[in-house]
C-alpha cells in the first residue's frame, strides 16, 4: 500500500499515522470499558434488595429463657435473651475445649443478648434450639452440638455460628445488617 | 429526478412537523416553564418536598402511588428527605403485614422498605368509593398522558367556576378546560391554601399545582437527572470519538482512488 | 479469499489446523476484496449487526429481572426503571433500540432496492434478508406485549384477531394462539419465550445472509460487476473503520433518543396497565409498523386486510423476478428512479396514514396508496424495465473515479 513518495518520509509518517491510530483505538476501548459496566452491575443487589438488607428487631416481648427466629437476607437468624445460666455457662468454658475458640464476650454486645445466624457451619442445615449436649442448639443433619455461646463443641461443623453485624438502636431495638 | 427528491425532502419535513399535538377535542394546555425539562434539565428538591406535602394532603385519599417505596423520598435524584424525616414521615401510615404466630394479619406502622400505602384495598373499593370511576395510581400519570406535566398541571387548574352555557353535566361529572369533552369525573382539588407548606410557601394554586406536578414528574422518572448527566458525557464522548474516527478514515483511504 | 492468509502465532496455527476459524475471520472479515466505491448507504448493515447484538444482550440482562406474568410484568418493568443498577438505562436502550433497529433496517432495504443488490446474482441474500425482516417483525411485536401496558394487551388484542379471519379454522387456530378465550396472562408467558428466542433465528439468518454476499461480494453503486484487485480494497481496514465512523454517528442518534427523548417513540397509554375492560381510543402499533397498519385498514374485508397487509412483505420477496430491468443501479436508469421516489414517498405516507384514524379523507388516501405501493411492485417494476433507456454503463467502477482526477488534472487542480 505504501508508494514511494510515503517510504521516503516513512518515519514521519508512521509516526503520525500510529498517534492517530492509537489514540483512535485507545479511546474506543476507554468507551467499550464504560459501556460493559452497567451490565456488570444490574446483576448487583438492587435498591429494593439492599432496602431489606437490614432488619430491625423488637427486643421487649421476649423473655428470658426465650429465643425467636426471624428472617434476614433470607437467612434465620437467632435472637435469644439468655438466662443467668446460660451466660455464665458459656462465659466458663475453657478456650482449649472449643474446636473454634472464641471468647463468648467477643461474641456479644450485651451478655442477655445473643445474636447468631442460625445456619449450621457444617452443610447450611438449621440447628434445633434447646437441643443438644451443651444446653445449646443440636443440628440434625450431621449432629453438631453448639453451646449457650452458640460455639461448637462436638460434631463435624468448622466454625461457631456466625454472629452478623448489629447495633443497639435502643435498650429495646437492635438493627441486624 | 431532482424535484421528485425535493418534494420527498419536502414532504417528509411536513409530516414530522404535523405530528405535533393532536387536535380535536382536547384544548392544547398551558405550557409553564420546567426546571427539569430541557437536555440540561433538573428537579428543584423544595418544589419535590412541597409536592409530596400536596400528594399526602390532597391527592392520596384517593389516589395511589403503587410504584413508590417510601425510601424513594430519601435517594438522590427526587425529593432528598432526610432517613429520620421519612422513617417518621413513613411510621404515621399503617401497612398490612403478618400473618402473626396465631395465622392472623396485622397492622403496623410502615417503614422504609414499604411501598407507599393505598387509599383502597383494591380497585372495586376505590371505584364505589368515587361514583364508579377509580381514581387512577399516579406513580406514572405524567407518562401515561399525552402532554405530560403540561397537561396534568393544566387539568389541576382546568376548573371553572361556573359550567358554561349549553353543557350539561351528569352527576359526580365536573367541566374542565384541559379534559376530553371538557369533562372529568375528578372534582376541583387545588383550591388556595388549600395545605400550609413547612417552608412558608405561598400555597396559592398556582403553586400547587406546579408543586405536585413536579412531584409526579419525578415519581415517573426518578432517574431523570442522572439520566441527562450520563447522556451528556456519552454524547460529547461519542462527538469526539466520531472525529477521531473521521480523521482515521481519511488517513486510510488516502492512498486509494475511490 | 481464504487462501491468502495464513495464521502467524503458534495458538492460532494449532486451532486453524482443527477448526479453521482464523482464517475464516480473516478471509471474511478482513481480507474479503470489498469494492472501494461504496457510500455510506453500505454502512446499515454492519450497523444493524450491532443493533442485532445490543438487543439480545440488553435483552438477556432485561429478562434476568423481568416477570411474565400479567399480574406483575407492569410492575416488574418498573421495578426495573426504579431498583435495579442502571435499569433505567437498560430498558432505555432497549426499547429505543428497537425503533433504530427499525430505522436502520428501512434505509438498508432501501439502498438495496436503489442500487439493484436484489438482483442477480445476489436474489437468495435479498429473500434471507426478507425472512429477517419477517422475523424482525414478529420480535419487535411481541416484546412490544410484554410491558402489559395498554398498547401492549389492545395492540396484541387487534392483530391476533387477525388471524380468525382464516376461513373454517379462523377461531380455533386463534384460541389456540392465544392459549385461551381471549388475549391474557397465557399469551404473555409464550410470547416472552419467543421473544427471547427469535433473535437467535435472525442471527443465523444473519450468518447466512453475509455468506450468501460473500459469494459474488457486495454490490456498488455503479451496479456494475467488479474486478478483484484493482476495484477492491481489504475490507479491514477500510471498511472496518469506516463502518465504525457511521456507527458512532448512528450510535449519537440513539444515544441523543436514550438519555434526552426516551418516550418520544413510544405511546404514551403504554404506561397505564392493561385493563382488558377498557379500549383505548385510538389503538396505534409502534411507528415502524404504521405502514403495514395502514394497509391493513385500507381493505374494508377483514381477511382482504389481512391478506393485504402480509403480501406486502410477502411481495418484496418476489422482486428479483418482478424488476425486469438489465440494468442495477438507479444511478443508471433515469425514468425508473422516479417511481423509486414515488414508493418511497408512499411508504412515508402510508405510515402517516397508519396512526390516523381510519375514517374520511385519511381513509381515501389509505387506499390510494396502498393501491400504488401494490401497482408499484406489479405493474412498474416489470413495464419500466422494458420501455426504459438507461444511461450508458461506464466501463469499470474506478473509470467514474479516474475522468473526475483526470478533469481535475486538466484544470491544473491535481491533489
Amino acid at each position: 500500500m505504501d508508494t514511494k513518495k510515503d517510504i521516503d518520509t516513512a518515519d514521519a509518517k508512521v509516526t503520525r499515522r500510529d498517534f492517530l491510530y492509537l489514540t483512535t483505538g485507545s479511546f474506543t476501548a476507554v468507551g467499550a470499558g464504560a459501556l460493559a459496566w452497567p451490565f456488570i452491575s444490574q446483576m448487583n443487589p438492587d435498591a429494593s434488595v439492599k432496602a431489606l438488607a437490614s432488619t430491625e428487631v423488637d427486643l421487649s416481648p421476649i423473655m428470658p429463657g426465650q429465643s425467636i427466629t426471624i428472617l434476614w437476607r433470607g437467612k434465620p437468624v437467632f435472637v435469644r435473651r439468655r438466662t443467668e445460666e446460660e451466660i455464665a455457662e458459656a462465659q466458663a468454658v475453657e478456650q482449649i475445649d472449643l474446636p473454634d475458640p472464641e471468647t463468648d464476650e467477643t461474641r456479644v454486645q450485651k451478655p442477655e443478648w445473643l445474636v447468631m445466624v442460625g445456619v449450621c457451619t457444617h452443610l447450611g442445615c438449621i440447628p434445633l434450639g434447646n437441643k443438644g449436649e451443651y444446653n445449646g442448639w443440636f443440628c440434625p443433619c450431621h449432629g453438631s452440638h453448639y453451646d449457650t455461646s452458640g460455639r461448637i463443641r462436638k460434631g463435624p461443623a468448622p466454625k461457631n455460628l456466625e454472629i452478623p453485624n448489629y447495633v443497639f438502636l435502643n435498650d429495646n431495638t437492635i438493627k441486624i445488617g | 429526478m431532482l424535484k421528485i427528491k425535493n418534494i420527498f425532502l419536502s414532504l417528509l419535513l411536513s409530516i414530522f412537523t404535523s405530528f405535533a399535538f393532536a387536535a380535536g377535542e382536547m384544548h392544547e394546555p398551558m405550557h409553564p416553564d420546567w426546571s427539569f425539562q430541557g437536555p440540561l434539565g433538573k428537579f428543584e428538591r423544595a418544589e419535590l418536598q412541597r409536592g409530596y406535602q400536596v400528594y399526602t394532603e390532597v391527592c392520596s385519599s384517593c389516589h395511589s402511588m403503587d410504584l413508590l417505596s417510601y425510601r424513594n423520598l430519601i435517594q438522590e435524584g427526587g425529593p432528598e428527605f432526610s432517613e429520620k424525616q421519612v422513617k417518621a414521615m413513613a411510621a404515621m401510615f399503617e401497612v398490612e403485614a403478618g400473618p402473626d404466630a396465631d395465622g392472623e394479619m396485622f397492622m403496623r406502622p410502615a417503614i422504609l422498605s414499604d411501598k407507599f400505602v393505598s387509599p383502597w384495598k383494591n380497585e372495586q373499593e376505590g371505584r364505589i368509593s368515587n361514583g364508579g370511576a377509580y381514581p387512577p395510581d399516579l406513580s406514572v400519570m405524567v407518562k401515561a398522558r399525552p402532554g405530560g406535566a403540561d397537561y396534568l398541571y393544566s387539568l389541576l387548574l382546568g376548573y371553572e367556576d361556573e359550567t358554561p352555557e349549553g353543557i350539561t353535566l351528569d352527576d359526580g361529572v365536573y367541566y374542565n378546560i384541559y379534559a376530553k369533552n371538557q369533562k372529568i369525573a375528578m372534582p376541583q382539588v387545588i383550591y388556595e391554601d388549600g395545605v400550609e407548606y413547612t417552608d412558608g410557601t405561598a400555597a396559592t394554586e398556582v403553586q400547587m399545582a406546579r408543586d405536585v406536578t413536579a412531584f409526579l414528574a419525578w415519581s415517573a422518572e426518578p432517574k431523570l437527572e442522572e439520566r441527562k448527566r450520563i447522556g451528556f458525557k456519552v454524547i460529547i464522548y461519542l462527538i469526539i470519538l466520531s472525529f477521531l474516527l473521521y480523521f482515521t478514515n481519511k488517513r486510510i483511504w488516502r492512498d486509494t482512488s475511490h | 479469499m481464504s487462501d491468502d492468509y495464513q495464521p502467524q502465532s503458534a495458538v492460532a496455527k494449532w486451532i486453524d489446523k482443527r477448526l479453521p476459524i482464523v482464517t475464516l475471520f480473516s478471509g471474511h472479515l478482513m481480507q474479503f476484496p470489498t469494492p472501494k466505491n461504496l457510500n455510506y448507504w453500505w454502512t446499515f448493515g454492519g450497523i444493524l449487526t450491532f443493533c442485532l447484538i445490543t438487543q439480545i444482550i440488553t435483552g438477556l440482562v432485561l429478562a434476568m429481572h423481568y416477570i411474565a406474568d400479567a399480574n406483575l410484568a407492569f410492575a416488574s418493568v418498573e421495578h426495573i426503571m426504579r431498583d435495579v443498577n442502571y435499569g433505567w438505562l437498560l430498558r432505555y436502550i432497549h426499547a429505543t433500540g428497537a425503533s433504530m433497529f427499525f430505522i436502520a433496517v428501512y434505509l438498508h432495504m432501501a439502498r438495496s432496492l436503489f442500487y439493484g443488490s436484489y438482483k442477480e446474482p445476489r436474489e437468495l441474500i435479498w429473500i434471507i434478508g426478507v425472512f429477517i425482516f419477517l422475523l424482525m417483525v414478529a420480535t419487535a411485536f411481541m416484546g412490544y406485549v410484554l410491558p402489559w401496558g395498554q398498547m401492549s394487551f389492545w395492540g396484541a388484542t387487534v392483530i391476533t384477531n387477525l388471524f380468525s379471519a382464516v376461513p373454517f379454522f379462523g377461531e380455533a387456530i386463534t384460541n389456540w394462539l392465544w392459549g385461551d378465550y381471549s388475549v391474557s396472562g397465557a399469551l404473555l408467558t409464550r410470547f416472552f419465550t419467543l421473544h427471547y428466542l427469535m433473535p437467535f433465528l435472525i442471527f443465523g439468518l444473519v450468518i447466512l445472509h453475509i455468506w450468501a454476499l460473500h459469494v459474488p461480494g457486495n454490490n456498488n453503486p455503479e451496479g456494475i460487476d467488479v474486478v478483484k484487485g484493482q476495484d477492491t480494497v481489504p475490507f479491514h481496514p477500510h471498511y472496518v473503520v469506516k463502518d465504525v465512523l457511521a456507527l458512532v454517528v448512528f450510535m449519537i442518534i440513539f444515544a441523543g433518543f436514550v438519555f434526552f427523548s426516551p418516550n418520544i417513540l413510544g405511546h404514551s397509554d403504554n404506561y397505564i396497565q392493561a385493563n382488558p375492560l377498557q379500549t383505548p381510543e385510538h389503538i396505534v402499533p409502534e411507528w415502524y409498523f404504521l405502514p403495514f397498519y395502514a394497509i391493513l385498514r385500507a381493505i374494508p374485508d377483514k381477511l382482504g386486510g389481512v391478506i393485504a397487509m402480509v403480501s406486502a412483505i410477502a411481495i418484496l420477496a418476489f422482486i428479483p423476478w418482478l424488476d425486469s430491468s438489465k440494468v442495477r443501479s438507479c444511478k443508471y436508469r433515469p425514468l425508473y428512479r422516479q417511481f423509486y421516489w414515488i414508493l418511497i414517498i408512499d411508504f412515508i405516507v402510508l405510515g402517516y396514514l397508519g396512526a390516523q384514524p381510519a375514517t374520511g379523507i385519511y381513509l381515501i388516501l389509505g387506499r390510494l396508496a396502498t393501491l400504488y405501493y401494490f401497482l408499484h411492485f406489479i405493474l412498474v417494476m416489470p413495464l419500466i424495465g422494458y420501455i426504459e433507456k438507461p444511461k450508458p454503463l461506464p466501463k469499470s467502477i474506478s473509470e467514474p473515479v479516474l475522468s473526475k482526477e483526470e478533469q481535475l488534472a486538466k484544470s491544473g487542480q491535481m491533489a
